[in-house]
């Protein structure tokens, strides 16, 4: 496999292939009802606790759009730069299944809610487009259980009903690493504007994969195979690398590639038939009765365009220009959106004589590791953006050195403690009097006559213990930096 | 107390409001002839028990006020009523017992009106005839071994029958029309949108309108003003000023235009069907309307059209009933298995033939050739009727090409049986009012209906239109009690 450049090639004897990708993302709209009834959307709920009449399809019972749900939608469609259609249709896709009360799935075919669009990802080797084909409103299916009983299948339709959208690209993907940074684009999108939470675990963001190989240079697409349900981005990657060499593999034997719906196994990491092209089903689309064409007006769409907040590519923008980061550490701090705010918090309450540059280190640095460590979210954070900036402003001043901070950043985890009170408590202020510095390296000095001598000599590696000898003396309090400038001096 | 039947709704709720009658005697002898009418096989589930124990409760606090003030009636079983058996015709849902209650029958009961039971009907509202239901054949009033036509057949019966003084059916291609033609009553089916489809079984759900069966257009009227609402659990239900139909009833339809279309006169109509109409058309005229020779020419794609649509969207919303969640559920050796053998015992032969077609037009393949020509040719079919009633206000022809047949003359021919729907069908394809009222009988003294299809939302015009000309008609309905013994 060809990782020399930035281009992922897979290698045969002759031949090179290129692999294309298109995603069929399938994201929760987050909202507190379904897309066509009252019913709440928790998850984890117990089983069949979350079931109105509608979700159940009870008869005579009909569907009612959820406004919510279709504002999400639009301001989703307005986060991906994508045409807003003012008229769209829901249509049936009619299919058996125990899970489907109806029968059928209303979702969107031939008139989605928002037409094309294009998310750009942040590759090591520069900014890369990606096309939205559409993204279309439509319900989730329930649950069948299987593994409950021997003889019975258990359904639980509280999922049974819940707004989905579903972002379809364009054909754009070349890699996995390109795969791994739409769906985080995606994410840290539809968070940024509330729609999706994008928890993968629970299912919010799962993708069907289209993988086809070509040629390298041939400008034809080869044969598709689709992916169903990949429900994390590792598995998208295992699934897509494989699914590429055997499809490589059967060209190079001179075989040809049956379009067909495959599944990814996780255990076996290997793609297997589900069915074939022949096989499929027979959706029979048509509009839904039930629901009449939804229309949009423009001041609607104006009105929620306006309350789009920042998105992440003009954060990132905005950072680098006002607060003089680099592009590398502007994408880190935007690319998830509590990271942002936390961000920005703290600059904000750092106040006027701040160093942002010192804040970014200390995010990145130690805050990012002791999330890690504690496998938490920064927007659980044991410490306060408020506190954080106070630390970072007590070094930024001089009152405490980075060293004594790292000291005083892990005591105020426990309990998001105020760093001043555990500087003054602890007598952790950094010793910046100059007379009582020079009293202390004169002492040392003394007490160290031959090395003094040593130094002069020329053995200037010897200056590091002069300086450890005064801040263990200091209790590790000393200003270093004077420390520095009166060693010079003296010895 | 047999009086008691043979009255209008009208004139017992009168006698109700002058407390000439309690909601307890009227309820008594409705039940008593139905008991006696069994022969009919008018009702699927029969409610008396909770019917009197209702009309006893108005009775004790009765509230005047209202429309329907302890009026008991049955209404046709494909409206979901909470507590009471909801069937639609059919052994798929046999046993099903709804929760909930239908916006149509809510509204019914908050004017006081009281339930008898729930009426026979074909097997989900697919029928001309009753003959589909699960439950039997209902016999016509007007005569033994006749069809009360369909699908609203146990409504019609009963009403012409006196089992019931209204009651409610709802019209897909021409199932309120055609039986009230059948058995000589008046059946409105409302606009598109005027009566919520909420806890109705579905048939074909941009068709289905539910709407008021009775002995008079009065009464018709009535009953409209009560069961037509805004409802937002219906998201097809339209939001428009809903007239005070029976109050702002009249018969002054002096000046109004009514158009005669020519495409009605089809091929191989009896003769006694073009007489009737040519009678109407001179009841309008002697009442002060103008008639106007109009065309509709898309009128002979109307059926095909028809029978298209309306089984795309059955094949859908029939889905549902597959065993899995209520209903009947044959036992299967796994999933598939079980689905076929639901489905297959479930639902009647009519039921699973428009399945059939359902999904065979909207395969892929078949899909622009059947269901998207059908949408466009629908299409068209309202266009003939905007353009007319550019010039009209409303339009006149026969409700059905025939009188009631005999039961099991038309079982063994789906076309023949499908030709019945020829007037109506056009109707509801374009989502218009129609009303069928009796106007005259044929050789063999069965009755006749004429048909007045208005504007949309246009129902007071209708309804002012069939109560002037019912004025004029003076029907008299041959009904010999030739069933009780």
């Amino acid at each position: 496999m060809s990782k020399n450049s930035s281009e992922y090639l897979i290698n045969r004897k002759d031949n090179q292939y290129e692999v294309v990708i298109g995603l069929e993302v399938h994201a929760q709209v987050l909202s507190e009802s379904k897309l066509f009834s009252t019913s709440a959307t928790k998850f984890g709920a117990e089983p069949n606790t979350q079931v109105s009449l509608v979700d159940a399809a009870f008869p005579g019972m009909l569907p009612v759009i959820n406004e919510f749900c279709v504002k999400q939608a639009i301001k989703t469609g307005i986060g991906l730069n994508a045409k807003i259609n003012k008229r769209s249709v829901f249509d049936r896709k009619n299919y058996f299944y125990a899970d489907l009360p109806q029968g059928y799935q209303i979702s969107q075919f031939k008139d989605p809610i928002v037409g094309e669009g294009k998310v750009i990802l942040d590759m090591p080797n520069g900014k890369k487009e990606i096309g939205i084909e559409r993204l279309h409103l439509e319900q989730d299916a329930g649950k069948s259980i299987h593994d409950l009983d021997p003889q019975n299948t258990f359904v639980d339709l509280n999922r049974s009903g819940v707004a989905l959208m579903e972002i379809v690209s364009k054909p754009d993907l070349r890699s996995p690493d390109e795969v791994n940074a739409y769906i985080k684009k995606l994410r840290s999108i539809m968070r940024y504007l509330g729609t999706c939470d994008g928890n993968m675990q629970e299912g919010s963001l799962r993708a069907d994969v289209n993988v086809s190989v070509r040629p390298k240079g041939s400008k034809e697409f080869g044969t598709r195979c689709e992916i169903k349900n990949v429900n994390s981005i590792k598995f998208m990657q295992m699934a897509i690398e494989y699914e590429a060499n055997r499809q490589v593999d059967l060209i190079e034997e001179g075989k040809t590639i049956d379009q067909e719906t495959r599944l990814f196994d996780t255990k076996k990491n290997e793609t297997r038939s589900m069915r074939s092209k022949e096989d499929a089903h027979d959706y029979r689309y048509f509009p839904d009765p039930d629901l009449l064409p939804l229309e949009v007006s423009e001041k609607f769409i104006e009105e929620l365009k306006n309350n789009i907040p920042e998105l992440p590519d003009d954060k990132k923008i905005r950072f680098i220009e006002e607060f003089k980061l680099s592009p590398y550490e502007a994408n880190i701090l935007v690319s998830d959106i509590d990271t942002a705010k936390y961000f920005e918090e703290v600059v904000a309450k750092m106040g006027k004589n701040k160093d942002i540059k010192l804040a970014v280190n200390w995010i990145t640095g130690e805050l990012f590791a002791v999330l890690n460590s504690k496998g938490l979210e920064i927007s659980q954070s044991p410490v306060s953006a408020k506190n954080f900036a106070i630390l970072i402003n007590l070094i930024k001043n001089g009152t405490i050195s980075g060293k004594i901070a790292k000291t005083v950043f892990e005591l105020m985890i426990d309990g998001d403690k105020d760093p001043q009170k555990i500087v003054e408590e602890k007598g952790l202020k950094q010793q910046s009097d100059p007379k009582a510095l020079e009293a202390l390296i004169e002492k040392i000095i003394n007490d160290n006559r031959e090395k003094a001598i040593e130094y002069k000599q020329g053995k200037e590696k010897l200056f590091g213990f002069f300086v450890g000898q005064a801040m263990k003396a200091s209790g590790g309090k000393a200003n270093p930096q004077l420390i520095n400038e009166i060693l010079k001096k003296r010895l | 107390m047999s009086d008691i039947t043979k009255q209008s709704l009208t004139e017992l709720v009168e006698n109700i409001k002058n407390k000439k009658l309690s909601s307890t005697d009227i309820t008594k002898a409705f039940i008593e002839r139905s008991e006696n009418s069994k022969e009919l096989n008018a009702y699927i589930t029969e409610d008396y028990t909770s019917a009197l124990d209702k009309a006893k409760k108005f009775d004790q606090k009765p509230n005047l006020n209202l429309k329907l003030p302890g009026i008991p009636m049955a209404v046709k079983d494909l409206f979901c009523t909470k507590d009471v058996k909801t069937t639609a015709g059919s052994k798929i849902l046999n046993n099903f017992i709804p929760t909930y209650e239908s916006t149509v029958t809510d509204n019914i009961w908050k004017e006081g009106g009281i339930l008898l039971g729930k009426l026979n009907c074909d097997e989900f509202a697919m029928g001309s005839s009753n003959e589909t239901s699960f439950f039997g054949n209902v016999q016509n009033p007007i005569d033994k071994d006749l069809v009360p036509g369909g699908s609203s057949g146990g409504s019609a019966s009963a009403v012409a029958g006196q089992l019931t003084p209204i009651t409610i059916g709802t019209d897909t291609g021409g199932s309120i029309r055609q039986p009230a033609s059948f058995t000589g009553t008046v059946g409105l089916k409302p606009t598109y949108g005027s009566c919520s489809r909420y806890g109705i079984v579905a048939f074909a759900s941009s068709l289905d309108q539910a709407g008021p069966m009775a002995q008079n257009v009065k009464d018709c009227a009535l009953l409209q003003e009560v069961i037509s609402s805004y409802d937002s659990k219906d998201s097809t239900s339209v939001d428009f000023k809903r007239n005070q139909y029976s109050k702002e009833l009249t018969n002054n339809i002096k000046g109004k235009k009514i158009g005669i279309p020519k495409e009605y006169r089809v091929d191989g109509m009896p003769k006694e069907i073009e007489d009737l109409w040519q009678k109407g058309i001179q009841y309008v005229k002697d009442c002060g309307a103008k008639t106007i020779d109009i065309s509709l020419p898309n009128t002979s794609y109307a059926l095909p059209t028809y029978y298209i649509v309306a089984p795309a969207e059955a094949s859908s919303n029939l889905a549902r009933y597959d065993g899995v969640k209520y209903g009947f559920r044959a036992k299967g050796e796994n999933l598939i298995d079980m689905y076929e053998k639901t489905r297959s015992e479930g639902f009647g032969a009519e039921v699973q033939r428009r399945i059939m077609i359902g999904t065979y037009v909207l395969s892929s393949g078949y899909y622009d050739a059947y269901y998207l020509k059908a949408q466009k040719v629908r299409k068209l079919i309202k266009n003939d009727f905007d353009e007319a009633y550019k010039k009209v206000d409303a339009i006149l022809t026969p409700s059905t090409p025939s009188a009631a047949f005999k039961i099991g003359e038309k079982t063994n021919d789906p076309v023949s049986m499908y030709l019945n729907d020829i007037f109506t069908v056009p109707v509801n394809l374009a989502g218009l009012p129609g009303i069928s009222i009796p106007a005259g009988h044929d050789s063999k003294g069965y009755p006749l209906g004429l048909q007045i299809i208005g504007k949309a939302f246009d129902e007071q015009n209708i309804l002012n239109i069939a109560y002037a000309m019912e004025q004029k008609i003076n029907f008299k309905n041959k009904i010999t009690d030739w069933w009780i013994k």
